[in-house]
């Protein structure tokens, strides 16, 4: 929607691709990146206390004069990024050193350049793709090839362990993630993110809005399976074994330190909005009200985007802060013997709902 | 899987890799190097390599006095500290034939089982690290923080006790003791539940554990396992009950063993569950004997002015947290031990590991290291 505000705004555009280029940059880049970054911080935050809450424990607080994480502890993600942008970037000596510093910006770029697709609101969204859903599909999985890379070039073996894992699960959680997202495009006709939502206007059953997950019993195990395999995606617990902390060291990201180990993190916080979003976006109605016809403006668009995303994402810590965490096989027998039979069984069943009943 | 998913991914031909888990590594539970060879994820050995924490506890033994002996027995198994005094001081007494008031049998009865809840915590709590719960390992370490309290009211310290002297105890219960001590069960018993809740009976957690490491109980004896680790592979045997010591025969309680409920006898599930059972049963050994422990006396009545035992030799078992503890204790007459043996329960816990991790993954090797619940302090020494 924006590039293609841009482009129309732009005098000459056709003629000057490289002033299309630069506030492309400028007005969707730069926002996208901002909007990250606060988001990042606010969801660090939530992460922290959330995790407090549920182990009995406050979590960050500022107390008393001098030095300290402000009140309820809101200063503690900033003061957490400034130590990880001040601290010494170690590479080590046996590193491939171009693959090392390369391997955070792929890992980054794979969950940015989704962003581009993601509906915030009716008119809010960078670029309303006619194939939406499917890039952000194949953009999102770009960063796995960053994460091999990094535990490749790092020469240890806890990396190598960690990235094959990685590359493994997330290859593999990408099927039943896309074969979710099929029954979805099946019901609505279309791929593009603001056409699915416009699907799901009005109500359903008579009480429930019209969301994709109400609409029949197989979309609703759609959306489980849809979010699970997104946990999966984000390397979260109880799918987070690339990481194995007890396991692992840190996985892939062993000999990463300072700056560099931010931008797995920032990423990984980042793919965790694109999953719920793009779960949110599909099955969840987006930014349509859960009242149909009531606050549906484009204003309150974002507000309902954002906090059906930021729920999501949750749910996800909710997950993190409570499960053990599964080993690599039995990750992979869930994935290849439960999930995706389950998907295409769910493929089978809206077809035939949407051929009977409609 | 394990076993059968090696035999599946034999046929694929490619390298053994050695990895080294530790010194360095966050569930070695101190400080411990596994040398593992492992065929992509799954394990064929695993060699302990121990010593990082060696400190000559039994050959310093031999030139220091049986008082200062105590502080060091603490700091052999540092999460066991009470029972470690409490070893220590029954064997002495044996060989100096003492006889120590009633009331300091008790005290040291309720010490030694509320440091076996305190002990049983952490290593349950880790344990839920170790396959990735992050919340459990808080809530328990919530509760044993309560209990460290209670230590540090009685005795001033909260890990490294040295309590129980030999004849005595350092100093007798707080005033308010009884309360103090029947709070804290109370407010525990329920806890115990609500821990089945979060991590006992996950899903999650019953597939990571149950059938995992499985070492049945012709494997647990010839390696010489002892404590929940013999009993969890469904061996009754506990020193408590089986040899008596102090008067433990005075208490009515349970042996819990290993089941096989959610998977084979003697597995990981099985070793976690025994522990969560002796919590309970401990909490029933503190409420009996707060009821009937006798008040008044000294507790410094029978701690002999020097401590000389005659000539000769001894060996004294106990129960302590992690299983077996012996004391063998060479006297030449003087005030210095002539020769000083500590069998460490957790050594031998160790040594199996080779044996039922083999075949098993990467994941697998930390949850059986885990279920062990080894203390290198005392491994080493």
């Amino acid at each position: 929607m924006i590039v293609d505000y841009l482009i129309d705004i732009i005098p000459f555009a056709a003629d000057w691709p490289g002033l299309v280029f630069v506030s492309v940059v400028i007005f969707c880049a730069v926002p996208v990146f901002l909007f990250i970054a606060v988001y990042a911080l606010v969801a660090i935050y939530g992460e922290l206390k959330v995790s407090s809450f549920m182990q009995d424990k406050i979590g960050p607080m500022g107390q008393g004069v001098g030095l300290h994480a402000g009140k309820w502890g809101l200063l503690q993600p900033i003061a957490d990024a400034l130590k990880l942008i001040l601290k010494e970037d170690i590479i080590p000596t046996t590193a491939d050193r171009k693959l090392f510093i390369l391997a955070p910006f792929i890992v980054f770029i794979g969950a940015f350049i989704s962003m581009a697709a993601l509906p915030f609101s009716q008119t809010l969204i960078v670029a309303d793709m006619n194939i939406g859903i499917f890039y952000i599909l194949a953009v999102s999985s770009l960063g796995v090839i960053g994460i091999i890379l990094a535990g490749w070039s790092s020469n240890n073996k806890w990396s190598l362990y960690g990235a094959m894992r990685s590359a493994a699960q997330i290859v593999s959680y990408e099927i039943p993630a896309g074969l979710s997202i099929i029954g979805v495009v099946m019901i609505t006709g279309t791929l593009s993110m603001q056409g699915i939502i416009e699907h799901q206007s009005g109500f359903v059953w008579g009480i429930l809005p019209n969301w994709i997950i109400f609409q029949n019993p197989f979309t609703f195990l759609s959306f489980f399976l849809f979010f699970i395999s997104g946990v999966a995606e984000c390397n979260r617990t109880p799918f987070d074994i690339p990481e194995a902390e007890s396991e692992l060291v840190a996985g892939a990201f062993t000999e990463y330190s300072g700056m560099r180990y931010a931008f797995f993190f920032l990423s990984e916080y980042a793919n965790m909005f694109v999953v719920s979003g793009v779960a949110a976006a599909a099955f969840l109605g987006g930014w349509r009200s859960p009242i149909p016809g009531v606050l549906d403006t484009p204003g309150w668009g974002i507000m309902w985007f954002i906090g059906k995303s930021m729920f999501l994402i949750f749910m996800m810590m909710w997950f993190r802060w409570t499960w053990p965490r599964l080993r690599v096989d039995q990750l992979m027998s869930v994935c290849w013997k439960g999930f995706i039979p389950i998907a295409f069984f769910n493929i089978f069943g809206i077809g035939i709902w949407k051929l009977l009943i409609g | 899987m394990g076993v059968a998913a090696a035999k599946e991914i034999g046929p694929v031909q490619a390298e053994e890799m050695v990895l080294n888990i530790g010194p360095q590594h966050p569930s070695t539970h101190g400080v411990l190097r596994l040398k593992v060879k492992t065929d992509g994820e799954i394990v064929s050995e695993v060699i302990p390599y121990i010593g990082y924490l060696h400190r000559c506890f039994e050959k310093h033994a031999e030139s220091i006095t049986y008082e200062q002996v105590i502080p060091f027995t603490d700091r052999c198994d540092y999460l066991g500290s009470m029972n470690n005094n409490f070893g220590f001081a029954v064997a002495m007494e044996e060989l100096m034939d003492i006889k120590v008031p009633e009331r300091v049998e008790y005290i040291r009865i309720i010490m030694a089982e509320l440091n076996r809840i305190a002990s049983h915590l952490l290593a349950l709590g880790v344990y839920g690290l170790d396959v990735g719960a992050f919340t459990p390992f808080l809530h328990m370490f919530r509760d044993r923080e309560r209990i460290l309290d209670i230590f540090e009211l009685t005795c001033g310290a909260r890990l490294l006790y040295n309590y129980m002297w030999v004849g005595g105890v350092s100093h007798d219960l707080p005033r308010n003791f009884d309360s103090i001590c029947i709070d804290f069960l109370d407010y525990f018993e329920p806890k115990i539940p609500e821990f089945n809740e979060l991590l006992t009976t996950n899903k999650i957690f019953i597939e990571r554990t149950a059938d995992v490491g499985v070492m049945p109980a012709e494997v647990a004896i010839s390696y010489g396992v002892s404590g929940p680790n013999l009993r969890g592979s469904g061996v009754k045997w506990d020193v408590r009950r089986d040899e008596p010591y102090s008067i433990y025969d005075k208490f009515d309680f349970e042996i819990p063993v290993g089941s096989g409920d959610v998977g084979t006898l003697g597995d990981c599930w099985d070793r976690y569950w025994v522990r969560m059972l002796e919590m309970m049963e401990s909490c029933k050994i503190i409420r009996q004997a707060l009821k009937t422990i006798p008040e008044g006396g000294d507790v410094h009545q029978m701690v002999p002015k020097k401590i000389r035992p005659p000539k000769g030799s001894i060996y004294r078992r106990t129960e302590s947290p992690r299983g077996d503890l012996g004391y063998y204790i060479i006297s030449d007459g003087s005030e210095i031990p002539f020769r000083m043996k500590m069998r460490s329960p957790a050594l031998t816990a160790l040594s199996v590991l080779d044996e039922i991790s083999a075949g098993w993954m990467i994941s697998d090797v930390i949850a059986i290291l885990g279920s062990l619940d080894i203390v290198l302090g005392e491994i080493d020494r």
